[in-house]
């Protein structure tokens, strides 16, 4: 393979918008396009238009396809009504997190995975090694598709101006097929900010039209361009997990506070049922960490790995941290040990490069949009 | 983006302006700002530290990452920008006019700092 990157259908797109790219998990992808801080403040307040087409995404299909879904990842897939989506993890055997996904019920026997872009190739192989002796298939379909979201208050104004779907009867975690800008697309309310939005899956070839007229049709609206580098603080602040941070085949779901994907009452045997048992009993009785939000009071800012002290002492480890720009302080997710885990902890600090800055421990997510 | 003639840069992307009376300004390039993404963070040395050439005095800290901030030359700091340090956004929106960072009292510089053109040589790779 080479190492050159993979590029996005709209590469061409994002260099003549003056895009900074960056590399993310093989993919040149846009960091941000101006000011990542106005981009973030345009999708809380208005609308953002981002490219995602590094995402993975893999076709389950076939009369079987639901079991082996319930097989393979750790929720009720089955369950799923045709035209819904739903937010699951895939599990090692030891109950370690592989990847979190999100899977939509296309068709009755037709499911879209879609995985991290990072994750896309273990998913890909979990899921076909799992298969065996189930009446169903496993495609790769990571060609098939551009990925486009469309985020932010005005985000279903705009979408409306350029497809005839009825956005109105699209719920949250929900996705149908239909046409956008004159082309075929599946449209999902679904998306990493914590605002209202859509994200469009549509063939590559139709992805540069689709990002004009959303592009057109958002003027009115203040729609900007946004990059990988607002969707991280977006997410953080949304206390929206990232995979590489807050979650690792290392975590089990319960270990991450997210123990409610974990679907013990479905019918049949899953991958990482048993140790996920004993899991859910050790969150239960004798947590060892447990994922927290801190609010900087100072100015500097906590980074992947810098470690969370109290009384001169070790009690756990940053996973995200940004400038929040809604906050107007630096935050983060962390790890720390059950004892100051609690909202409201006092005492508990970051150290950053030698110097213990005093931190406050709230619970997640840091924003939560009105509704 | 074009890098004023009248300034001289240093290779860790600093510029230093012409001495007035021994003291010299200096800054980030308009290069770095853009690199480092929205400056959210500044610390800069205080008034009577003695700043090193080529050794870090201080940090910026953006969005994605926090960077050292380097001196580009050797001697006292006399004035730090305290309008940067209350608005860190200038560092970006005028990196070389009130995005300033400090005034240093030069009592050696590197033979290495560069002409804007040798400068701008280097950030295009042309």
């Amino acid at each position: 393979m080479s190492n050159a990157p993979r590029l996005t259908a709209l590469d061409a797109l994002h260099r003549s918008l003056g895009a900074t790219m960056t590399d993310f998990a093989g993919w040149d992808m846009p960091l941000r396009y101006g000011s990542e801080r106005d981009e973030h403040n345009a999708v809380r307040t208005k609308a953002g238009l981002f490219d995602l087409s590094h995402m993975g995404e893999i076709a389950v299909t076939g009369p079987e396809a639901a079991k082996l879904l319930d097989y393979a990842l750790v929720g009720n897939m089955g369950s799923i009504g045709v035209g819904r989506a739903r937010y699951t993890m895939i599990c090692q055997a030891d109950g370690g997190i592989l990847d979190d996904l999100i899977v939509y019920r296309l068709e009755d026997q037709a499911y879209m995975v879609v995985a991290n872009a990072s994750n896309a190739q273990v998913v890909l192989d979990a899921l076909t090694e799992r298969q065996a002796g189930f009446d169903a298939e496993v495609r790769d379909d990571r060609d098939a598709y551009a990925l486009l979201a469309v985020q932010g208050p005005h985000s279903p104004a705009i979408l409306k101006a350029v497809t005839d779907a009825d956005l109105d009867g699209l719920k949250y975690y929900a996705g149908l097929p239909g046409t956008v800008a004159g082309v075929p697309a599946l449209i999902a309310r679904t998306g990493y900010t914590g605002e209202d939005g859509f994200e469009l899956f549509l063939k590559p070839e139709h992805a540069e039209t689709v990002w004009q007229a959303l592009t057109e049709a958002g003027q009115e609206y203040g729609l900007v361009p946004a990059g990988l580098s607002c969707r991280d603080t977006l997410r953080l602040e949304a206390g929206m997990p990232l995979y590489g941070h807050e979650l690792s085949t290392s975590l089990t779901p319960f270990d991450a506070g997210l123990g409610r994907v974990v679907k013990f009452e479905k019918e049949g045997d899953f991958v990482g049922r048993e140790a996920l048992t004993a899991a859910a009993e050790r969150a239960e009785q004798n947590p060892p960490r447990k994922l927290v939000g801190l609010i900087a009071e100072g100015r500097r800012v906590p980074r992947a790995e810098m470690q969370v002290v109290a009384d001169g002492e070790v009690i756990g480890s940053i996973t995200s941290g940004a400038p929040s720009p809604t906050l107007g302080k630096p935050i983060a997710m962390a790890y720390v040990d059950a004892a100051h885990a609690e909202a409201g902890t006092k005492g508990v600090g970051v150290d950053i490069r030698g110097t213990h800055e005093p931190y406050e421990v709230v619970a997640l997510p840091f924003y939560k949009r009105q509704k | 983006m074009s890098n004023p003639k009248e300034l001289r840069y240093s290779k860790e992307h600093e510029w230093l302006s012409a001495a007035a009376d021994g003291v010299s300004t200096v800054g980030i390039t308009e290069h770095a700002a853009n690199a480092l993404g929205d400056v959210v963070f500044v610390q800069l040395p205080e008034v009577g530290d003695t700043v090193t050439a080529g050794e870090t005095c201080g940090e910026l800290e953006s969005t994605k990452s926090v960077s050292d901030l380097y001196a580009p030359v050797t001697g006292e700091v006399v004035e730090a920008n305290q309008d940067v340090v209350d608005d860190p956004s200038l560092v970006n929106s005028a990196p070389f006019e009130g995005g300033w960072l400090f005034k240093v009292r030069i009592s050696a510089e590197p033979g290495d700092l560069m002409s804007a053109d040798e400068y701008t040589a280097l950030t295009t790779g042309s």
